[in-house]
This record gives C-alpha cells, sequence and structure tokens, in this order.
C-alpha cells in the first residue's frame, strides 16, 4: 500500500484523545486515508478506544485512560498504518432533491452576482458536482462536502446570520452543506432540501456518514413542498445506491 | 399517580446529565454530561444509585421541587449550599429542615425541597435514588440544549415540569454521607498538556499561558470559557483546516483570547488549539464562576493519564467511605 506512517503525525490531544494527522490541507486523497484509518481502527477494536471522528486532515481517537494510553494507542495504530488496508470500503451515493426556487434560495441572486454568473448557471454548477462528504461537524449531522467548482468559491458571509433553518443548502470556500437543525450560520443559502440530515430516533441519526457522495437534484416548489409533506409522514426514503467497487 | 418531583421553579438551568453520550462525535454530537463529574459520582453514590444514573445538574441556583412519590431519597454533592425541606403543611421555608450538602436524606410525599444559591460553586448535582425515568436519546440522558437533546424536552427544566421517577418510594435503609466534604479546588493550578497545534504560537505565547493569571469570563458556559488576560499570539495565523476537539481544549480565535471547550464542546473546529486541560482537572474548571483566577501549568500526557487513574482511585476510595447515619 503506502507509507502511511511515516507521513502520519500523532498528536496530543490531552489524556483522553489523540489527534492522526496526515496533512494540513483539504484535500481528497488525505481525506481518503484519514477514513481508511478510522475503519481499520473501528474495525481492529483497540482495548480502550471509545470513538473516532473523521475530519478534513486528521483522525482524532478519544480513549479512555482507565484501559488505554497514548503511547500504547500510538504503537498500534502505527502498526495499523504499516499493516496498510485493501479493503474496500463501501460507499454511499445520495441523490438530494433541492429547490433553488428564489423564495428557499435567499442568497442565490448576490452569489450570482459576486461570481459573475446568472442564477441559472449557479444552480446547474452546484447540480454537476458529485460532492465528497469530508466529514461531519459544527453542529450534528452537518456534513463538510466538496469540492465546489472554482467559479463558486467565495468567503463566509460578512454577517453571519443568528438563525439557519433546517434543510438550508449552503455554500462557502470550497464547500457545500446542509444546517440539519436551525443553527446560526455564516454561509450563503443558495437552497433548500427537504431531506432531514438529522433524526437522533433514527437506526443511522445523520443521513450522511464521511465518504459519502453527494449529488443535488433540482425539484420544484410544489415539489418541494410535496416530499416534505411525505418526509414529515415518514414516506419518503432518499435515493442512494452503494457502490463496493 | 406516577411518581415525579415537581417543578414549582427551575433555578437558573437545571438539567439533566448523566455518564456523557458516548459514539455519536463522528456525527457531530457532544458528548455532554456534567460538569463536574465527580459530583454526579458521589451524589449516585450517596443514594446507592450505579455511577453515571441521570441526575440534575444545578448552576449557579438550584430548583425548588415538590415530591409527587410517596417518598424519595435525594443528594446533593457540590456547592456552598443545603438543601431545605419544607413539610407539606408548613407556609414558608422558615422553619425548613436544612440538610447539607454531602449527605442523603429521604423526603416524604408533598414535602417541598430547595437549593437557593450554590455560593462560590458553578455547579453541584443532586441525585435521586433510583434515577429519573428519562428515555435516553442516542444512548443517554444528558440534556444538549444547543441540539435540544436527552434529557426532558432537549432543554433545562422549567415551572411546572414534572421530572419522572423510577422509584415511587425510597428504600428502607440507613442514610448516608460523605467521610469528608468534596473540596472545590478553587485555588488549584489547571494541567495542560502542550498542543494538538502548539506550533501555531509564538514561544513567547506558551510562556505566557503557563505563567499568566487568566480569570474567567461572564461569557462562560457548558460548551465554552471564555478567559480575560494576556492574549496570545499566532506564529502562522489563526485558521487551520478544521480538526476535532475535545472537553479541555483551549482554542484561541483570531483576537488572541483564549476559550476552553467544555462538555458540549463542538466536535470540530477549526482554530489553533495552544494546549489541553487534562481530564483530572475539568471538573475543578467546571466548579469555577466567572470571575475567578486560573494559573496554568503543563505536564506531559503520560503524567496526564496517571493523574486521571489516581484521581478516580480516589473517588473509588471515597465512595467505599461513605458513612451511614441514622438522622432524624
Amino acid at each position: 500500500m503506502n507509507t502511511d506512517s511515516t507521513s502520519a503525525h500523532f498528536l496530543p490531544a490531552g489524556d483522553t484523545a489523540l489527534v492522526v494527522e496526515f496533512g494540513d490541507r483539504i484535500d481528497r486523497e488525505l481525506s481518503e486515508r484519514v477514513l481508511r484509518l478510522g475503519a481499520q481502527v473501528r474495525k481492529a477494536r483497540l482495548a480502550g478506544v471509545i470513538e473516532t471522528v473523521a475530519t478534513f486532515r486528521s483522525l482524532l481517537v478519544h480513549y479512555d485512560p482507565m484501559r488505554t494510553s497514548n503511547a500504547h494507542l500510538i504503537t498500534a495504530i502505527r502498526s495499523l498504518l504499516d499493516e496498510g488496508s485493501t479493503e474496500v470500503q463501501p460507499r454511499r451515493r445520495w441523490r438530494i432533491p433541492a429547490c433553488y426556487d428564489p423564495v428557499c434560495a435567499p442568497d442565490l441572486a448576490d452569489v450570482a452576482q459576486r461570481s459573475g454568473l446568472t442564477t441559472t448557471e449557479v444552480v446547474s454548477l452546484h447540480c454537476a458536482c458529485r460532492f465528497h462528504v469530508y466529514m461531519i461537524g459544527f453542529v450534528p449531522g452537518y456534513p463538510y462536502m466538496g469540492d465546489l467548482p472554482p467559479a463558486l468559491v467565495l468567503p463566509r458571509r460578512v454577517d453571519p446570520r443568528v438563525r439557519v433553518p433546517a434543510g438550508s443548502i449552503a455554500i462557502a470556500t470550497h464547500m457545500t452543506a446542509i444546517y440539519p437543525i436551525d443553527s446560526p450560520g455564516g454561509w450563503h443559502l443558495i437552497g433548500t432540501t427537504p431531506v432531514r440530515l438529522f433524526d437522533p430516533g433514527a437506526a443511522r441519526p445523520a443521513l450522511l456518514s464521511p465518504g459519502d457522495s453527494v449529488q443535488f437534484e433540482p425539484i420544484n416548489a410544489s415539489e418541494l413542498e410535496r416530499l416534505r409533506s411525505a418526509v414529515a409522514a415518514g414516506d419518503y426514503s432518499v435515493p442512494c445506491e452503494v457502490i463496493t467497487a | 399517580m406516577s411518581a415525579a418531583l415537581e417543578v414549582i421553579s427551575p433555578g437558573i438551568h437545571t438539567t439533566m446529565q448523566d455518564a456523557r453520550r458516548i459514539g455519536f462525535q463522528d456525527i457531530g454530537v457532544p458528548a455532554s454530561g456534567p460538569l463536574d463529574r465527580i459530583s454526579l459520582r458521589l451524589a449516585n453514590a450517596l443514594v446507592g444509585n450505579p455511577p453515571g444514573t441521570p441526575a440534575l445538574e444545578l448552576l449557579l441556583t438550584g430548583p425548588t421541587l415538590r415530591v409527587l412519590a410517596e417518598s424519595a431519597r435525594i443528594a446533593l454533592v457540590g456547592g456552598g449550599a443545603n438543601i431545605e425541606i419544607r413539610a407539606s403543611n408548613a407556609p414558608n421555608f422558615s422553619g425548613a429542615k436544612i440538610v447539607p450538602a454531602g449527605r442523603s436524606v429521604r423526603v416524604v410525599r408533598d414535602e417541598v425541597l430547595r437549593i437557593t444559591s450554590l455560593g462560590e460553586w458553578r455547579c453541584a448535582c443532586l441525585a435521586i435514588e433510583g434515577g429519573l425515568a428519562i428515555r435516553p436519546v442516542l444512548g443517554s440522558a444528558s440534556t444538549y440544549v444547543r441540539g435540544a437533546l436527552g434529557g426532558l424536552h432537549g432543554r433545562a427544566l422549567r415551572a411546572h415540569d414534572n421530572l419522572p421517577l423510577n422509584l415511587n418510594a425510597a428504600t428502607e435503609r440507613d442514610e448516608a454521607a460523605l467521610s469528608q466534604p468534596l473540596l472545590p479546588g478553587f485555588e488549584q493550578v489547571i494541567r495542560v498538556v502542550p498542543g494538538p497545534q502548539a506550533d501555531y504560537f509564538t514561544h513567547a505565547a506558551m510562556q505566557t499561558l503557563l505563567s499568566a493569571e487568566y480569570s474567567l469570563s461572564a461569557q462562560s458556559d457548558r460548551m465554552g470559557y471564555r478567559l480575560d488576560g494576556p492574549l496570545l499570539t499566532h506564529a502562522r495565523g489563526y485558521n487551520v483546516v478544521s480538526d476535532g476537539i475535545v472537553t479541555g481544549s483551549i482554542q484561541v480565535p483570531g483576537s488572541g483570547q483564549p476559550i476552553i471547550l467544555m462538555v458540549d464542546n463542538q466536535t470540530t473546529g477549526g482554530y489553533p488549539k495552544i494546549a489541553t486541560v487534562i481530564s483530572a482537572d475539568i471538573p475543578l474548571l467546571g466548579r469555577r464562576k466567572p470571575g475567578r483566577k486560573i494559573r496554568f501549568a503543563a505536564v506531559d500526557v503520560a503524567e496526564a493519564e496517571a493523574l486521571r487513574r489516581q484521581q478516580e482511585a480516589d473517588i473509588e476510595r471515597q465512595c467505599t467511605l461513605i458513612i451511614t447515619t441514622v438522622h432524624d
């Protein structure tokens, strides 16, 4: 495989977690290495490991200092990195309905103007991408997805909103995201999805996992309403294909 | 009628907390749990509950509760406060029975208990024998208010809430007391492990963190504590590509003002983290109110792990040293 253990850095995050850092960039190849190690650590069931958190460039390994130590885990994780993994993780490809109608896309016109594009062009660029879910963070179920085409890359809003409604589809920097719950937010809102991204009562509380891919499918305002009712009634499941190769 | 405690007044911010919400940080769900896990552990031990049984965490002031059960056994740990217990027919608390923190007491139907100010402490835990009858959300009863998860409807208590209890009557047994009071440790130095992004700061910034006196800002809650004091200078900018955050991470945004992430910490973030407060010292921070002074000292990871193990052994010992008392 590769020489992951020589390029991975182990950084302490106190006495209950350690960071395995692969780099300091946002990059698909780095993300794949993070996700691969996350899968290996879960599979190895290392004693004392509580949970792992995948980020753009690192894997945070939470542990119980009563049952293991930073030194033990570094040795164990280094050998996992040396072994490498040829196992292919199944990946899910989601097709998420997105309404870009101006009433549910408060920043679309502004984004178009700043990018020197028409709103139709912004929407087609956004829908044409298959985004990679790099990580989940910020609030429960919030997916950081990339990468946006260069034409849509904008800094965050100068004035963050105090409340962004759940289901808002947003962009900022090289990323796109969907707000899973009502929360403050500084990204540009360019659409709305009827899909629930976070449901604490569900078997899988977060719809998306790091490593999944997402493509947005444009729908109109009446389809948005119809799908919202279907979601509320529990009669809707998001189109998804599982890729194992 | 099912057993409950009726909330007459809720206190400033009273929430249910248990042994944290484990296993969902990879989908952005904070672990939550008590600011002071030692208080939770001891309060549960006093009423005979297993460690981690859901209890009430009180912040700054406690609630006033009416007993809607045949009887209930309760214990308060932490807080420079007492439980005042008013008889069912008493017009006010002037002749109330006073039970100090650190011991269990049995209360009976229609008695009203109240915990007013926690004094110099930020937090305390009130445990109830048998625990609160709350369905866990994502494996935990801990309340995460920002995400409206856990506890009673995902929020802090309000007047007229009923807290359902698992037991309709306290078991027949002697009351229990801690053999020594829980000391708050307000003056203790807070120990940190440098990193994970110590290299994003100047050498002088690290020296400042480890030598200056900080004070806890008024902007401090279960999610994070802002610190007032000397600013910390970044050496390589203040935006990093987001990585993981733990309870105790000291992140430094562009302002240079450090923030210690506490138990409701977000799971990831994009500010450099100069150091991490060791897990043994999180309860010490949990107890401190705004305005309290904080000094930091560095330890290495192995020392931090050893300190935590020692602390757990000490708590275990304190639980075995609980003495039984027969009062009243």
